[in-house]
């Protein structure tokens, strides 16, 4: 990034500035634009996800304030702005306070790298995705910190079950994220974007990009799996003793999470702001990016107020004995393929200037080994199923017959 | 210089993420209430009074989970250039990768067997 | 002389979070917010590999000892009782300062000295950042060719397995 590479930049030196401080101004700006934009959306997001929510419950969802309720969110930001800020006596003011704040700052500060257009991007890092896992892993923290500083029995709890929820999905959530930084060759986010000119990474290993899915949606904590919050067992977890803005950042940094996850969906698998056009026209890039994080958004919220929520003990088994044994098969198997076709010389290099065509040989290899993985998967879970049923049934035949003749 | 300028963003990123949660909490000190009481300010443990001690210790499960990630962060963390360079690599690059993967998955089948990944 | 340039004020100000984070650590006698205050001194190490040019390792620094150790360590302190008051002071004053400054002293003897040079002549190219860095690509080659790092790369999943099993075996002792 060279101050003449920068419109701001180069406008402030003209006018006689030192060009030190205009970089520096240009890169504040740079700074405040790309923090506005997951900001602004999480308001809009908000009435979204109350809408759909309400119309998969059947019900009509916010529709008094403004038209179709659009004017909800900002009347609940004043209803939480006029509230008290309640700290209650016991807890640990300094940490308490700090939270709340390092919530959002850890989701805020992935949008540092995500690459909007072909040209606008905050900051193309060389080791971009290994920046969001280290930066995501700051939100465990603000959670820890939340349930600690809280001196609530509940919030310590929810706070215990977050580490190790949220701990245990990085795994299969990072395995599964290798696989498309193994295909482009890079870590670079644009990189990564370019790589997909010819396919989306997604027909080449969906598989993986499931499993990202599904890891990345337990990270944020949403059902089915927001052991986190389960307000039946643990009221609210880490923040049941929050109120005000202070409930409300926490709250946001949650949404913003999964709007970020799903963004980060589009980045990896869905080609990012690759389209037709899209190279000439940043504002057609900057569209599709939008359109393809709001499909997978609205799948995200789908999922949530679908299934219902699990327990803590198969959300550990889940992982630990599924996922996580999974997605290191999976890295291996993509790994070993790809290798294969290297040496057959069937994979072409994945760069910007790569052809839809020839991309067809190694994707449709690629995706055959997905599909046989994910067949094997399939046949294994309901054989195993069947054996845990019968098993069941065999237990709960015993009980009616000790039953029976106990009642004798 | 290149990078340092990259990272000039980050940097800066880091200082100003810090006032956009900031801001609407300080707002909200302003607009709202402030009549704080003895008993609005006890602990909320579903309206009973809060027993003993809060930080007092815990279950030693969460303690292995934590265990059993941090190794597989690491084994995590070099993976990724292995990755990065992997289209250069030949074949062996492959065994090196597969060999190191299968030692920590025999971690990982030891903690099973343990019953260390399990939860009661 | 140091010029003060942006870098040099991002050393200032990351030095300042190193060291006042590992104080913080020291002085805290409330062990969580010690651990609170090792993350910050640790970021502050992250952000120092950041102006070494390793960003590769800051990133490592954030995700494992931030995002894992840390997280561990919190775990370990809630494993400890009383451990918001500790009531214990250390008593021995002189000889806990004796040992502080001789540490110092061999401490700074062994970061001047490659500097300075033993017989006064002074290597000016240190501050130069080098020329070449290492691309996190040329890291991945490096650690799976076989003239160069593959062994100290499966050593290091054997260490790990190790580190594994030991752990699994100590946290367990008490159940069998």
């Amino acid at each position: 990034m060279d101050c003449s590479s920068v419109v701001v930049c180069d406008l402030l030196r003209s006018g006689g500035m030192d060009p030190g401080l205009a970089m520096f101004i240009a890169l504040l700006l740079g700074v405040v634009l790309v923090t506005t934009i997951p900001l602004v959306t999480v308001i809009f997001l908000i009435w979204v996800e109350r809408k759909v929510a309400a119309r998969i419950q059947d019900r009509l969802g916010p529709n008094r304030v403004g038209p179709f309720g659009l004017l909800q969110t900002f009347a609940d930001m004043i209803k939480l702005i006029t509230k008290e800020n309640i700290t209650p006596a016991n807890a640990d003011r300094v940490v308490y306070n700090f939270a709340p704040l390092l919530s959002v700052v850890s989701v805020v500060l992935i949008w540092a790298v995500i690459p909007f257009t072909p040209y606008h991007i905050g900051t193309d890092l060389e080791i971009g995705a290994l920046y969001i896992v280290a930066v995501a892993s700051l939100g465990t923290l603000a959670i820890m910190t939340a349930g600690w500083a809280s001196n609530n029995k509940y919030a310590l709890l929810g706070a215990f079950r977050v580490v190790a929820q949220l701990v245990s999905y990085e795994v299969p959530l990072v395995f599964a994220l290798l696989v498309p930084i193994m295909l482009a060759g890079s870590m670079g986010m644009q990189d990564i974007v370019y790589a997909q000119a010819g396919m989306w990474f997604f027909f080449m290993v969906p598989l993986s990009a499931v499993l990202l899915f599904i890891a990345s949606h337990a990270e944020t904590g949403r059902g089915p799996f927001d052991l986190i919050e389960a307000e039946s067992e643990i009221i609210a977890g880490f923040n049941i003793e929050y109120s005000g803005m202070k409930f409300g950042m926490f709250f946001a940094a949650e949404f913003i999470h999964v709007f970020t996850n799903a963004v980060l969906m589009a980045v990896f698998f869905f080609g990012g702001w690759w389209g037709p056009g899209a190279l000439d026209a940043p504002l057609l890039a900057l569209l599709y990016l939008g359109l393809k994080s709001a499909v997978i958004y609205f799948i995200y919220l789908w999922v949530r107020n679908t299934f219902p929520r699990v327990r803590i003990d198969q959300l550990l088994d889940l992982n630990w004995k599924f996922f996580v044994p999974l997605s290191i098969v999976n890295v291996l198997v993509v790994a070993f393929v790809l290798k294969i076709l290297q040496e057959l010389q069937i994979a072409v290099p994945l760069n910007a200037s790569t052809n839809f065509l020839a991309t067809i040989p190694m994707t449709v290899v690629l995706l055959l080994v997905n599909v046989a993985m994910t067949y094997a998967l399939i046949a294994w879970l309901r054989n195993r199923g069947a054996k845990a049923r019968q098993v069941d049934l065999a237990n709960q035949h015993e009980d009616i017959v000790v039953a029976g003749a106990a009642g004798d | 210089m290149n990078v340092l300028n990259e990272w000039a963003f980050v940097g800066i990123f880091i200082a100003i993420a810090w006032v956009f949660p900031a801001l609407p909490i300080i707002i909200a000190r302003f607009f709202g209430p402030k009549k704080p009481n003895a008993i609005k300010l006890m602990t909320y443990e579903s309206g009973v009074e809060t027993v003993g001690d809060t930080w007092v210790q815990f279950k030693i499960q969460y303690y292995l989970y934590g265990l059993v990630f941090l190794i597989f962060d690491v084994e995590m963390v070099f993976l990724f250039p292995w990755a990065v360079a992997y289209n250069e690599l030949n074949f062996f690059a492959f065994g090196a990768g597969l060999l190191f993967i299968f030692l920590l998955t025999d971690a990982l089948i030891y903690a099973w067997r343990k019953n260390a990944l399990e939860w009661s | 002389m140091i010029e003060i340039n942006a870098q040099s004020i991002a050393f200032a100000i990351l030095a300042v979070l190193t060291l006042g984070g590992g104080l913080g650590v020291v002085l805290n006698r409330n062990l969580f917010r010690g651990a609170i205050w090792l993350m910050v001194s640790l970021f502050g190490v992250a952000g120092i590999f950041v102006l070494l040019s390793a960003p590769f390792l800051a990133a490592v620094q954030v995700l494992v000892y931030i995002g894992a150790i840390a997280i561990l360590i919190t775990f370990a302190v809630m494993l400890t009782r009383s451990m918001t008051n500790l009531g214990e002071r250390f008593v021995r004053r002189t000889a806990g300062i004796v040992v502080a400054v001789l540490l110092f002293f061999f401490i700074l003897l062994g970061t001047i000295l490659p500097v300075w040079g033993v017989d006064g002549t002074r290597y000016d190219d240190v501050s130069a950042p080098a020329e070449n860095v290492a691309t996190t690509r040329e890291l991945g080659v490096a650690l799976v060719d076989g003239n160069q790092f593959v062994l100290p790369f499966e050593v290091a999943s054997l260490l790990l397995t190790a580190a594994m099993i030991g752990a699994i075996v100590i946290a367990r002792e008490d159940e069998e």
